[in-house]
């Protein structure tokens, strides 16, 4: 665990460089190939990386595993129906009102759940994400469980954000802004507090720190980046409905991190990018996908212990660099 | 109006007991195995599904009850073999993505072997009807038989772990392996047990809904996240625990969305009290377990600092 | 994404082809759930428009290709398969989906570039406001099933009924239609958990009431739950009628519960119309189970398509084809068949009852016609 951080930066960073480095390229591609379609999948893929990266804060620095962050997905999606209808249409608006939504839910509900660990902290993060599920299904105003379609994407800065092209590239910019964001955090004196009380809570407290404060402002930023998943998501879809935050989701979540590796930022991106890539290409292969789906996670599981930086490590690629500072550690 | 609250509670109670069922295995797994098994739900369909398939064939009820339990036992140590016992060791992450893979294939094994439509198990004939209650209330006699099995199963667990030895090792072997094991017993033997005997507990809950509840591929799912619910409100581990939470949720369900919008009418108009029922009532469970989380972080009978 | 070609109707196609010297290829897109729990309504879909097309071998007189893809149940997943069928693979026209969330999640994707046929209802809001030029549903409009259920009630004389259904958009939509028909009182009206899974205490208040009928509203499994739970407590003595709840998806589990239940509903097998007939006797042949009327959605969906461009002759002309598929010139199964002005049906709706066959299998059977040429009350919203 005392990796020293300068010995794991360079190859983890590069890693994620070169990720996005080879998405950026994906547009100019798809245009080569005469297939536009590979820039909606990728876009899909960035979307989740957004997501899982901000899950990877609080379940692979912070130990807290949530079940509920899809909730904040929603929001954030919802943020733009709200905007929408209130005619605030700007993406940056949309981003701050779904963040300060989601501040709003994850500071009460983060309070609460923190004072629970493990397994009990998991489902009662399922349980306040399953209300705001069951609150927005409630909503007839906004569709119900129906969901609303958006009548046209956001503007950035007042600009449209037509074209695919336009939000692949919006997306992108979000997803490297976010994790070189989070970079920084995690490298930072509140990053080292969070993976200390990880590590061991009682001697965080005996040196000074009171851990819940620097848990709980963890939650609340996660809470914020996954809404500006969820914002992008509602653009890319032009749709928005409960579906988005239910249980499932947060559960896919969770797996595309854990898949990847938790506690190396560049885990959670590879996660998000493989599971949504993977789903795509075994549905192309028969519609009992689910079953090759599954199998792969088993095996994974069995056989790469920390995930594919695990696998990557073993294989030799990038030999000590990609690696997981939580030891494949859980919520123990 | 008070009868029929009466008669409301002994509908909870009853759904609670359902519940608790399934539940049991699941906390067995998980409390002294420290496994979390999302899989569970998956087991509890397979029984209910190997029921169908047995009670088709012989043509009735009983024998297919006989054939599917040691059926879902069997299928439970295969998968024991297979791949739970490479997980007992691994972080609860790795377990949930594990577990979350194996809900994904079986579900998908259940749908090529069966068909998506859902199945039929029929009641046997010496457990159908009904007795009538008060006035027009009648209460199926099949209910009473599965409030019969939730309760023997509660007490035959109660009674294995804290009066026999083998429950003695189970209870020894969950807080200290390690010292178990170097007093010569097989740890990993018991624990296969274990797990063989949490499957089967879910393989009958299975089997024995199946005659009231639809046989389909996504029954696993629609009953997973209430028996966490169930098990965490309980505590981890605790089987008193999963009873008593089992039959509070029950109760807090079932007689909140029957009596709940009665009670906002009064202190609200109707139309605000409509909505808000509306509203509220799927979440009830879940302000239950945040509730009793809140006041308790490890549920009514969990360990103080156990995971 | 699953390019499944279709078999037989492929090779048919490719043997003919020269003959015919069919310049262009027709894209049909079917994109229903498929995977995951509640498969069950989108094979029938699915399945009813590939016999259909199998039947056709080259539909509309051209060399066809479709593409079987799976919404997977998530709007967002849905809502990028559409647009990539739409875009990348540049179909015609799309089968599908079966639930509302998707729909709304793909009608805008579609209609854009290509024709959406829906197999089962959309949200009402499509019959209205936001009906489509390029949007056709083949199926129903969702309040009408209920309604069908409240004029059967009128006409037996019942005066009184107690109502439920699942607490979302289209429970609220089912309730809110039984009630702007039934001339009798509502003596209670509830909403249950979507999803739930044990109805003891809703049939509990049953029981205490004891109303003259009750009508649910409670699709696939928890539908087969209540049906099985109302048999069990020994209410059957209080007629128990039903929309999209006891069908023949729901049968094979509901069995000998659910007989003798009557149901609203625009087709049921036993309907005596020489297409249908043939049909559901082709259908069972082939995939060995009996169609709901979601697989009659889809193959309807599939012979209207065949009607439209066989009229039109080329796949170029959009408007052309809008009108073609407008005048709605097919052999339904469910005999006579015409669209409003917003692209619904207007056709018959039956009460039907559910009925073991001679052959052992479950099925609903038509007792008699409630509504003739019955068109939804949305059209007046329908600008287009």
């Amino acid at each position: 665990m005392s990796t020293p951080a300068t010995r794991t930066l360079a190859p983890r960073l590069s890693a994620a460089l070169a990720i996005f480095v080879v998405m950026a390229a994906v547009p100019p591609l798809a245009l080569a190939l005469d297939d536009p379609f590979l820039m909606v999948i990728a876009s899909r893929m960035l979307v989740f990386a957004i997501a899982a990266l901000s899950l990877d804060l609080i379940l692979g620095y912070g130990a807290m595993v949530s079940f509920g962050h899809a909730a904040y997905l929603g929001i954030g999606a919802y943020a733009v129906a709200l905007g929408a209808r209130w005619g605030v249409t700007d993406l940056l608006a949309q981003i701050l009102l779904g963040m300060g939504m989601s501040a709003a839910f994850a500071t009460v509900t983060g309070a609460i759940s923190l004072r629970t660990r493990g397994v009990y902290f998991i489902m009662i993060t399922l349980a306040f994400a399953q209300m705001a599920y069951f609150f927005f299904v409630a909503q007839s105003s906004l569709g119900g469980d129906d969901g609303v379609a958006l009548q046209a994407r956001s503007t950035l800065l007042g600009l449209p954000l037509e074209g695919d092209q336009t939000l692949y590239y919006t997306i992108l910019g979000a997803l490297v802004a976010i994790y070189a964001g989070l970079y920084r955090l995690t490298l930072s004196r509140f990053g080292r507090v969070l993976k200390g009380t990880r590590e061991n809570a009682l001697r965080m407290q005996a040196i000074g720190y009171r851990p819940f404060r620097y848990q709980l402002v963890a939650y609340v930023i996660a809470a914020c980046l996954c809404s500006v998943a969820g914002v992008l998501l509602a653009n890319l879809t032009e749709y928005v409905s409960p579906a988005y935050m239910s249980w499932h989701r947060s559960g896919e979540l969770i797996v595309m991190l854990v898949f990847g590796g938790i506690g190396t930022l560049t885990g959670a991106v590879a996660g998000a990018l493989v599971a949504v890539g993977l789903e795509e290409l075994l549905a192309v292969f028969s519609e009992h996908w689910r079953l090759g789906f599954g199998l792969i996670l088993v095996l994974v599981v069995l056989f790469s212990p920390d995930g594919l930086t695990g696998l990557m490590r073993r294989l030799g690629l990038r030999a000590p660099g990609l690696r997981n500072d939580g030891e494949g550690r859980g919520d123990d | 109006m008070f009868n029929l609250f009466l008669l409301q509670l002994l509908n909870g109670a009853q759904f609670g007991i359902l519940l608790f069922l399934v539940a049991a295995g699941l906390t067995l797994v998980f409390g002294i195995m420290d496994f979390i098994n999302l899989a569970h739900g998956v087991l509890y369909m397979v029984g209910a599904y190997l029921m169908a398939t047995f009670a088709g064939m012989t043509g009735s009820y009983w024998f297919g009850l006989a054939l599917a339990l040691p059926a879902t036992l069997v299928f439970g140590l295969v998968l024991e073999f297979l791949v739970f016992r490479r997980l007992y060791d691994r972080s609860h992450l790795d377990q949930v993505l594990a577990t979350f893979g194996l809900i994904l294939m079986l579900s998908e094994g259940v749908k090529i072997l069966w068909g998506s439509a859902p199945l039929n198990v029929d009641m046997p004939a010496l457990l159908s009807g009904s007795v009538p209650l008060a006035g027009p209330l009648q209460y199926p006699v099949y209910r009473i038989a599965v409030i019969a099995a939730g309760l023997a199963s509660a007490v035959g667990l109660w009674a294995l772990i804290n009066h026999t030895r083998a429950g003695m090792l189970l209870r020894a072997g969950a807080s200290n392996r390690p010292m178990v094991a170097a007093l010569g017993v097989d740890i990993s033997r018991l624990f296969m047990l274990v797990f063989a005997g949490g499957a089967m507990l879910a393989g009958f809950a299975g089997a024995i809904v199946a005659p009231i509840l639809s046989v389909d591929p996504g029954m696993g799912e629609s009953i997973l996240i209430l028996t966490f619910v169930v098990i965490v409100i309980g505590g981890v581990g605790s089987i008193r625990g999963a009873f008593l939470a089992a039959i509070l949720v029950g109760v807090v369900d079932t007689v909140g969305r029957t009596f709940g919008p009665i009670w906002l009418r009064m202190v609200m108009d109707p139309a605000a009290a409509s909505q808000t029922g509306r509203m509220v009532a799927p979440m009830l469970v879940y302000l239950l377990m945040a509730a009793v989380l809140f006041w308790s972080p490890t549920g009514l009978f969990g360990r103080k600092g156990a995971k | 994404m699953n390019r499944t070609k279709l078999g037989a109707a492929l090779m048919l196609s490719v043997a003919m082809a020269p003959a015919m010297s069919a310049a262009e290829t027709l894209k049909i897109g079917i994109l229903t759930t498929t995977s995951g729990p509640p498969a069950v309504l989108g094979e029938h879909a699915r399945d009813g428009a590939l016999l259909a097309a199998e039947q056709l071998g080259m539909v509309g007189g051209m060399e066809t290709e479709i593409l079987v893809v799976d919404a997977e149940g998530k709007p967002d997943v849905a809502a990028q398969k559409a647009r990539e069928l739409v875009e990348r693979d540049e179909v015609d026209f799309v089968i599908g989906p079966i639930f509302s969330n998707v729909m709304g999640a793909i009608a805008g994707p579609v209609t854009e570039s290509a024709f959406l046929l829906s197999p089962n209802a959309g949200p009402s809001v499509f019959a209205g406001e936001g009906c489509d030029p390029n949007l056709f549903v083949v199926a129903y409009q969702n309040d009408q099933m209920p309604t069908v259920i409240a004029k059967h009630m009128n006409d037996e004389g019942i005066g009184d009924a107690f109502i439920l259904a699942p607490n979302y958009q289209a429970g609220k939509d089912s309730l809110n239609g039984f009630k702007s028909v039934f001339e009798g009182t509502v003596t209670s009206e509830l909403y249950v958990q979507l999803g739930q899974l044990d109805y003891q205490a809703e049939l509990a208040q049953i029981a205490a009431m004891q109303p003259s009928a009750v009508y649910a509203f409670l699709p696939g499994g928890m539908g087969v739950n209540f049906v099985k739970q109302y048999d069990q407590a020994g209410l059957k003595s209080i007629p128990l009628m039903t929309a999209f709840t006891v069908d023949e998806t729901t049968l094979p589990a509901e069995q000998d519960a659910a007989l003798g239940m009557l149901s609203g509903t625009n087709w049921s097998p036993s309907l005596d119309v020489p297409e249908s007939l043939a049909f559901v006797e082709a259908f069972e042949a082939k995939y060995d189970y009996v169609p709901a009327l979601y697989a009659a959605g889809g193959y309807d969906a599939m012979m209207l398509i065949d009607s439209a461009v066989k009229k039109v002759g080329s796949l170029d002309d959009m408007d052309a084809l809008r009108a073609a598929l407008e005048e709605a010139d097919f052999a339904s199964v469910r005999g006579k068949f015409s669209f409003s002005p917003n692209h619904f049906p207007i056709q018959n709706f039956y009460l039907a009852e559910a009925v073991q066959r001679e052959d052992g299998k479950y099925a609903t059977q038509i007792v008699e016609t409630v509504w003739e040429d019955y068109a939804d009350t949305y059209v007046d919203q329908c600008k287009m």
